[in-house]
């Protein structure tokens, strides 16, 4: 992957950061990532992120959770193995709530979490760049993009408007 | 700038904090070199962990014969055991999961200590079906795999496999939410961290960065995996109930078992919530983030749910009487007043009367009396398992088998070393993660830190003051 030079500014409050990119917004600077200590509310709807698809994942895992459970018992019960338990019929439905219950919640959950560090990029070991150490601290920041060429053009830009909404520090990075 | 704040609700976070001195006071811990306190601790819970693995092996080398078992009482400390741990795991999803769903802000202070510890509980309530299994060798029998005996599947009318999927769904998902959970977290320690510490907490920071997407899925995660918990968390204590109600042992088979345990587990949880919070608070210097607030808030709990526990007990003792069965009538005279009456009152005292001190504020928010009553509570909600359990048993439909139980030092070994394994992992979690949700506690600083109440509560007088409509 290309390295990517990034002019990035860091905010000391929340709200410095929903005005930074309402601006950022107003004047078409395209944004490259916004990065927070804690999710910020309020921000998704100014950036213009869509919701997450991440729970219609949740409840496709959860079907195949639930289908698996339900059709194995009654396959294993009532087709491969009939067995009379306690003068229940071979077919016991409603002996099967438990399991598919349960099997249910496991692969929703399973599905959904690695879906999660998947789509994110993240995983045991991954180590993704970070633009500075005190962004997973208590410091706000927005990062740009600096194009290839005309590149201190470009930068001037940037640093206009970092100066123009009040971050306390501005700095680039090739990541 | 502050968010709109409710002037007449305690701060949850108090100390004037910044979101940096956040940052510094709860990763403090595990930065610094561990306290004598934490050595003597950590020593004294290896111990136990020996004794553990030794009377676990004793067990499956000579066999259950080691333990007191007899052919009248078949479950003893081993399943009391069981569901005792059981039980304590209940409190950790129920803080983080169904009180996110509630939107109460007080559990970001408790529910990454909780949750941790709904997990070691549930691992050590593990050990207990598998070794009284006897043959722990052939422990995966349980599991549904295509064997060469036919294949001949499990039973899955029974309730004791349903416990089987019960567990280790509600233990993997415990611990997939708990992670998730605290994964922005230590990267907040990776990026403070140098060396040899740097590279630990970047593996086990999985590449976090802080994106704005990647906390928009987080959050989505977190409420659907809290969604998923709260289902998850009552099913699992009412199918361990199902163990019981399911048989036909007079005393067992009650229609009321599963909302009875339910609220069981959440009250044993909460006690032992209690008993390594107060702890961890004071040694780890958190009161600020673990206010008497958060203490009173879960004394609540403990009494609510210790009244419905002891509502449950009368319910049970009328419907006895009430039936008209004699089977029914006698297993519960048996059970006040037969030969284990001590352990029915002790499960009485401490589970019915003494939470009722929780009715007055001064107590709820008394460190030491919450002390004393979270243990009074862990030992009454083990007396009431082994009510269940061994008095039940003990008297069965034929007076000739009838018989009485005492443990043999294997199973004591056993259950006390249980705590070791239990406190063994604790102490190891609190050196390492930090203890309380600093993301979170930081997301709720500007509505709930006491510099903002205290500002929006003066903002408020003072136009009350002026005559002004506020």
């Amino acid at each position: 992957m290309a390295n990517k030079n990034v002019i990035f500014g860091l905010y000391d409050d929340e709200q410095d950061l929903l005005s930074a990119v309402k601006t950022a917004k107003e004047e078409h600077l395209e944004i490259m990532d916004v990065f927070s200590p804690f999710p910020v509310h309020g921000l998704d709807p100014i950036m213009g992120l869509k919701e997450s698809r991440l729970h219609i994942v949740g409840f496709i895992f959860g079907l195949i959770g639930t289908i698996t459970a339900f059709g194995f018992m009654s396959w294993a019960l009532a087709s491969d193995w009939p067995i009379i338990y306690g003068g229940k019929p071979y077919w016991p439905v409603p002996s099967f709530i438990p399991v598919t219950f349960e099997l249910t919640v496991l692969f929703a959950s399973i599905g959904m979490v690695v879906t999660f560090y998947t789509v994110c990029g993240m995983g045991p070991g991954v180590s993704n760049p970070t633009l500075h150490d005190r962004i997973t601290d208590d410091k706000f920041c927005v990062a740009f993009q600096l194009k290839e060429e005309g590149e201190s053009e470009d930068k001037n830009k940037y640093e206009k408007y970092f100066e123009s909404t009040g971050a306390s520090l501005v700095d680039t990075k090739t990541i | 700038m502050s968010a709109i704040t409710s002037p007449i609700r305690e701060p949850l976070v108090k100390g004037n904090k910044t979101y940096h001195q956040i940052t510094e006071d709860i990763c403090a811990p595990t930065e610094r070199a561990p306290s004598v306190a934490w050595v003597l601790a950590f020593m004294v819970s290896v111990g136990f962990l020996a004794l553990f693995a030794f009377t676990v092996l004793w067990t499956i080398w000579i066999g259950i014969g080691s333990w007191n078992l007899n052919r009248t009482i078949g479950w003893g400390w081993d399943i009391t055991n069981f569901v005792w741990w059981v039980g304590i795991g209940h409190a950790g999803t129920l803080i983080s999961a169904i009180l996110l769903l509630f939107r109460q802000k007080w559990r970001t202070g408790v529910n990454r200590a909780a949750e941790a510890m709904t997990i070691f509980a549930v691992m050590c309530a593990g050990q207990f079906p598998l070794i009284h299994m006897g043959r722990i060798w052939l422990a995966f029998f349980v599991f549904p795999y295509p064997n060469t005996r036919g294949p001949l599947w499990v039973n899955f009318n029974s309730p004791l496999l349903w416990d089987v999927f019960a567990i280790s769904t509600y233990f993997t998902v415990s611990l997939l939410f708990w992670y998730t959970g605290l994964v922005p977290d230590f990267a907040t320690v990776r990026d403070r961290a140098k060396g040899i510490r740097k590279k630990l907490y970047n593996v086990l920071s999985f590449g976090w960065t802080g994106s704005a997407k990647h906390w928009q899925r987080w959050e989505s995660l977190s409420l659907v995996l809290a969604g998923l918990a709260t289902p998850l968390v009552l099913s699992v204590h009412t199918i361990v109930s199902f163990d019981f109600a399911t048989s036909v042992i007079p005393g067992w088979h009650t229609t009321i078992f599963p909302p009875y345990f339910v609220a069981g587990a959440i009250f044993s949880g909460f006690a032992m919530v209690q008993t390594l919070m107060l702890m961890v608070r004071k040694v780890l210097r958190l009161q600020d983030y673990i206010t008497i607030g958060h203490i009173e808030s879960m004394n609540k709990v403990i009494l609510l749910t210790g009244t419905i526990v002891g509502v449950a007990y009368l319910t049970e003792l009328f419907i006895a009487w009430y039936s008209g069965y004699v089977y029914e009538q006698f297993a519960f005279y048996n059970r006040a007043l037969g030969p284990y009456w001590w352990a029915y009152f002790a499960m009485m005292t401490c589970n019915l009367v003494s939470p009722q001190i929780f009715w007055f504020r001064k107590m709820r928010r008394n460190v030491f009396v919450t002390f004393v009553m979270s243990i009074f509570v862990n030992i009454g909600m083990w007396f009431e398992r082994f009510v269940i359990i061994a008095t039940t048993l003990a008297r069965d439909y034929l007076p000739s088998s009838w018989s009485y139980y005492v443990p043999s030092w294997v199973e004591v070994g056993i259950f006390l070393g249980s705590l070791g394994l239990f406190f063994t992992l604790f102490l190891i979690f609190v050196r390492v993660a930090p203890v309380v949700a600093i993301a979170e506690i930081k997301s709720i600083l500007k509505s709930n830190g006491d510099q903002y109440v205290e500002q929006n509560k003066k903002y408020i007088e003072e136009k009350q003051f002026s005559g002004q409509q506020v």
